[in-house]
This record gives structure tokens, sequence and C-alpha cells, in this order.
């Protein structure tokens, strides 16, 4: 059998990935790209979690489909976000999208 | 070692890989190829903890759906951003440092916790899974709420997208 320790580590090491790639990047697509990695690897926690911890409740996977809600939602917020910034300056570079800034 | 076992680390070893392509591959349309891969292997891992409408759900909504829309997204933004010039902003290695010092953070805390190497206890009824979550979802008394307040995130996203993305007419 697999222990828990080995989605853990695994959940662990993607998170990390995702969280460089949204940290360094300077494409926004691919900041968001890192977003979803980020999302993913919750999501075998929260699986994880509820397989080795409470297999008789449905919390974790109930936890899990709004988290999947959530992440369809928030992509195509960004995504379309994104498009209308690139129809307006011509450029998806997250650090020329400075038309807030005073 | 188990056959799961060696199965397990093959799938890593993959998905990690294509993980780390996702961030560091210089052309947008590979790093949502690589972002595919990734979704596949988390679907597999789906499978082991025997969650296959996990899998499936992973399959249809993360790979048919959110990826096929990264596709899009890279292809209507495509000449800005061409093959050269630096993709990383200047400050790559402390977005690295901080990584790791999550990563390391993570593990401190995981190796000090008691049931980190429990292993899986026996599922009651693998085959009622489904019908028991969806009748969760639906009754007043458990996750009713959190499922109409998802619902209605999903349209108010699906409008703002729609407005924000959508051509203005004059």
């Amino acid at each position: 059998m697999i222990p828990l320790s080995w989605y853990l580590i695994f959940a662990a090491i993607l998170f990390c990935i995702g969280l460089y790639g949204v940290l360094v990047r300077k494409n926004a697509i691919a900041i968001l790209m890192g977003i979803e990695l980020m999302l993913n690897s919750i999501n075998i926690n929260l699986i994880a979690f509820w397989r080795y911890r409470s297999p008789d409740g449905i919390a974790g996977q109930a936890f899990a489909i709004i988290v999947f809600a959530v992440a369809a939602a928030e992509v195509a917020v960004g995504l379309a976000l994104i498009i209308s910034i690139y129809r307006r300056r011509s450029s998806v570079v997250a650090d020329d999208m400075n038309m807030l800034k005073w | 070692m188990t056959l799961e076992q060696i199965a397990f680390i093959i799938v890593a070893i993959v998905t990690l890989v294509a993980g780390i392509s996702v961030v560091t591959s210089r052309n947008l349309i590979h790093s949502a190829l690589w972002l595919i891969l990734t979704l596949f292997g988390i679907a597999i891992y789906y499978v082991f903890l025997n969650a296959g409408f996990f899998a499936v759900i992973q399959v249809i909504v993360y790979i048919g759906a959110i990826a096929i829309l990264f596709i899009f997204a890279s292809m209507l933004t495509r000449r800005v951003m061409q093959d050269t010039g630096p993709q990383t902003n200047s400050n790559w290695w402390l977005g690295a440092l901080i990584s790791l010092l999550l990563f390391a953070g993570i593990i401190l805390i995981f190796v000090n916790w008691q049931g980190f190497t429990t292993s899986a206890p026996d599922l009651a009824n693998s085959s009622g899974q489904i019908s028991q979550l969806g009748l969760a979802l639906v009754s007043p008394d458990q996750y009713l709420l959190p499922f109409e307040l998802a619902s209605i995130l999903l349209v108010a996203g699906m409008i703002g997208a729609i407005f924000v993305a959508g051509e203005k007419k004059q």
C-alpha cells in the first residue's frame, strides 16, 4: 500500500513548482497556469486526506468539487481579463499592466 | 516494493517533470501541452485514491475545458510574446528561494505530525460513493449552500467573462 506521506510530498512539490511559476513568469497566461498547478495539488491533498483519514465521510469530496468550480470560474474570468488587456495595450506581460498606477 | 508503489513513482516523475516544464518552457503553447500531461498524471492519482469520479471530472473539466481555454488564449495573444527574450523576471532566484523555503517548511510540519505515514483504511462501500456524494450536495443539512454558491459563482464568472472579453459594439 502507498502511505499517505507520498501523496502529501508529491502535492507539496507540485504546489511549490506552481508557486515558482506564479512568482517568476512574466507572461500573465503562464502565471494563470501556475495557479492551476497550485489548485490541482490542493485537490490531491483534499482527496488523499478524505481517503486516508475519513473515508466514511463525504466532506473531502464536497470540498474538492467546490475547488473544481472555483478553478473553472477563476480561469474563465482571468483569461477574459488578459484578452481584454491585450486588446487595449497589445501586451500580456504582467509588468506592463499598470493602467491603475497613479 | 509493490507494483502499485512502482506505478506511483513512475507517474510522479512524469507529472513533476511535466510540471517543471510548464513553468520553464519558453513557448506558451508547449507550456499548455505540458499542463495537459500534468493534469493527466493527477487524474491517475485520483484513480489510485479510489475516487474514479474525480478522475473523470479532471479529464472533462480540466483537460477538456480549462487547458483548451489556455491554448485558445495563448493563440489569441501570440504575436506579442515571441519566443525570444527572457521569459522570467529579474528576481527569478528570489521566487525559487521562496518556493524552496515553503517546501522545506511544509516538510518540517509533516515530519512532526503523527499521522504522516498512515496507510489507507479499507473502503466500506466503494460503489455507493457517487450517489452518497450527490445526495450530500443537495441535502439542506449538508452541502446545499456551498453547492448553490458555486453555481452562482460559475454563472457570474461566465457573464463576466463574456462581458469583459466580448467585442464592444459602437
